[in-house]
């Protein structure tokens, strides 16, 4: 417990700096302002910003990148309950019951569930992940590299579980992402794999370029494509914000229920948002209606606080793996590594020790952010709503010109922006034949730390497969993503996955 | 024979060629043995088990029972605009040194990424094209140049000389 506060009081030393507030606010503020636009999750928020933060000291760069995070997860629910438009497959819950709401002039309270549902979760995540971010790392480091090539087959496994659409499509992105994870220059051998040549494919394919490429790019040629009137947006009126006492008992359960649910899940490799927003809507409709309340689906204040706290607390304790493993649980902890890396830092348990003042402060910037985005949000509503008028035919060119700038200033080399291209043709025929993308991004980060711990595992055991599960913790491991695998396959399972991801289309 | 699901069957086809490709390409390099695994090892593993997944998928979608769907068509339009934009973009800002073609900069980059990337929507008007390139024109211009003081080369090479 006084360790626990020691390492809180330094986090907050770091963080109160007058320099590293200012970042968490721009970052939340940003964050916010792109997430709300229509259409745009939190990985092409991230990786759309990530190079305006290469120049920042790391501390700074880390801070701003986690504000925008939970900023354009705010402003995703926000653009989920007044336009019933989800920006990301973790606000489609969101729209339920915040649409209905919003529909029956009460889009205000909603908005004030999620954000004080999320804020809650917030700083109950924000306190496990201090708690136990360092008992994970102790662990961490009896970790070989059997263990650490088990835990990424776990969290590769943990992702496909959580895909929608065919699984097996999904086990094909991945291998199709460690793959691209491999071209460029092989550490061991110094040996430039599937290069042809070209200089700048040595240093491998950049992760921005695929990520902007697929899910910025991708996404404008695939809504483009869609009729005008699906893409035409009417924003739900806005009168009171102040949920009543009523709603307040009501939702204040729900919020409890969901930051347990979230918290607990978002650890889990492949966890994060999703899982946990979907998890604790679930239980939301099993819970009994109380007299007078209206069903879940139809307006119902439970169904917008219970997934969003949960979907906060997810994305909070979904920075445990990340931080104490190096292990990226979901696309934006991929994201989060990616800038970590640009930074010199290598994520993995070594970080803690090492830079201290980068862990502690991280963490307790978490807190200041959600902090931030209640006092930032409620307030600035009106100009959010104002935001999400703007027509798509201003936003998307802009969207266009800013991965293009984001993706040369990485490098100043116009090769990003044709691999930014190239990425943007995949990713509209990953679109067209229902490939999901996200488990291909996991793909690319873990394939060289992969192959590496593989080829030490197998280095140490001269050869033997076996080793993987023999050692007790690396067979643990193997066995939980194998009992993932049958579970997600057998019949009973498979058919109420495909219910839950019924309504992403 | 009619493919049922062709969404299944083309993506099948495609990781199939994709783990082909990347399995021939290792065995380019040294592959070694699971003990001292050479560049080529962890590569064919993967390209193999691709393959053969791909061709698993693909297979899939010609069973009988499965429930039929369509590509549908592509949408070439916003397709080649938005990519042609991006690489407009890249020519402009970088030129391209052994087709000779100078580096405009990014002021001159913007204005043409934003007019043809914009002819990708349904209503398409030079005008309102022309103010949102020059909004963002500054913006960018703001923020990149002086807020992050990010090296870009803002005018023509040959204005600026």
């Amino acid at each position: 417990m006084d360790q626990l506060i020691q390492h809180l009081s330094l986090g907050f030393e770091t963080a109160f700096t007058l320099q590293n507030l200012m970042y968490a606010f721009i970052g939340c503020l940003l964050g916010t302002m792109i997430g709300v636009l229509p259409g745009i999750g939190p990985t092409a928020t991230i990786a759309m910003l990530l190079p305006a933060t290469y120049a920042l000291p790391p501390v700074a760069a880390l801070i701003a990148l986690a504000g925008i995070y939970y900023g354009s997860q705010y402003g995703g629910s926000t653009t989920a309950i007044l336009v019933n438009l989800p920006g990301e497959a973790a606000s489609v819950v969101t729209t339920l019951d915040g649409h209905q709401m919003a529909k029956q002039g009460r889009g205000g309270p909603a908005l004030a569930a999620a954000g004080l549902g999320s804020f809650f979760a917030g700083c109950v995540g924000t306190l496990i992940l201090a708690a136990f971010a360092p008992p994970l790392t102790e662990l961490a480091f009896k970790f070989g590299p059997a263990e650490y090539f088990s835990l990424m087959v776990l969290g590769l496994i943990g992702a496909v579980v959580l895909a929608s659409g065919s699984l097996l499509k999904a086990i094909c992105m991945i291998f199709l992402g460690l793959l691209i994870g491999l071209i460029g220059t092989d550490v061991n051998s110094g040996v430039a794999r599937y290069a042809f040549d070209v200089p700048e494919l040595t240093d491998g394919v950049s992760f921005i370029a695929v990520a902007m490429g697929i899910f910025g790019y991708g996404e404008i040629i695939a809504n483009l494509a869609k009729p005008e009137q699906e893409r035409d947006v009417s924003v739900a009126k806005v009168s009171h914000l102040w949920p009543t006492g009523e709603d307040f008992r009501r939702m204040f359960p729900a919020v409890l229920r969901g930051t347990a649910l979230g918290s607990t899940l978002g650890i889990l490799p492949g966890g994060g948002s999703l899982l946990s927003s979907f998890a604790s809507y679930t239980l939301e409709k099993k819970m009994p209606l109380r007299a007078g309340e209206p069903a879940l689906g139809t307006g119902n204040i439970r169904g917008v606080a219970g997934p969003e706290s949960a979907n906060n607390a997810g994305a909070q304790t979904s920075f445990i793996p990340m931080l104490t493993l190096g292990i990226p649980g979901n696309p934006v902890m991929a994201l989060m590594v990616g800038a970590m890396t640009i930074h010199n830092i290598q994520p993995g348990p070594q970080v803690m020790s090492s830079n201290p003042e980068l862990f502690w402060g991280l963490i307790a910037s978490m807190w200041i952010g959600n902090a931030m985005l209640i006092i930032l949000n409620l307030p600035l509503i009106g100009v959010w709503i104002k935001l999400l008028s703007i027509p798509y035919r201003w936003l998307f060119p802009s969207i266009v010109l800013f991965c293009a700038i984001g993706v040369y200033s990485t490098n100043n080399n116009t090769f990003d922006i044709w691999m930014v291209g190239l990425f943007g043709i995949i990713g509209y025929v990953f679109h067209k034949l229902e490939c999901e993308p996200a488990p291909l991004l996991l793909g690319l980060i873990l394939g060289p730390m992969m192959e590496e711990n593989l080829r030490r595992a197998l280095l140490l055991s001269r050869g033997n497969w076996g080793e993987l599960v023999t050692r007790p913790i690396s067979a643990g491991l193997l066995v939980a993503a194998a009992m993932l695998l049958v579970v997600v396959l057998s019949p009973a399972v498979r058919s109420k996955r495909e219910e839950a991801f019924v309504d992403e289309d | 024979m009619k493919i049922k699901r062709q969404k299944d069957f083309y993506s099948g086809l495609l990781f199939a060629i994709a783990g082909a490709a990347f399995a021939i390409g290792a065995t380019t390099y040294n592959v070694g043995t699971a003990a001292r695994m050479g560049p080529g090892y962890f590569p064919l593993l993967l390209g193999s088990m691709l393959g053969v997944l791909g061709l698993v998928v693909a297979a899939n979608s010609l069973r009988a029972h499965a429930e039929p769907n369509t590509v549908g068509a592509i949408a070439w339009k916003p397709l080649l605009l938005v990519i042609g934009a991006n690489l407009t973009f890249g020519v402009l800002l970088g030129g391209i040194s052994w087709l000779h073609l100078p580096a405009l900069g990014l002021v001159v980059a913007i204005y043409a990424l934003v007019v043809i990337a914009a002819m990708a929507g349904s209503q398409f008007s030079l005008k309102s094209a022309l103010v949102l390139a020059t909004v963002l024109a500054i913006g960018s211009y703001i923020t990149f140049i002086i807020g992050l003081s990010l090296q870009f080369q803002v005018w023509p090479t040959f204005i600026t000389g």
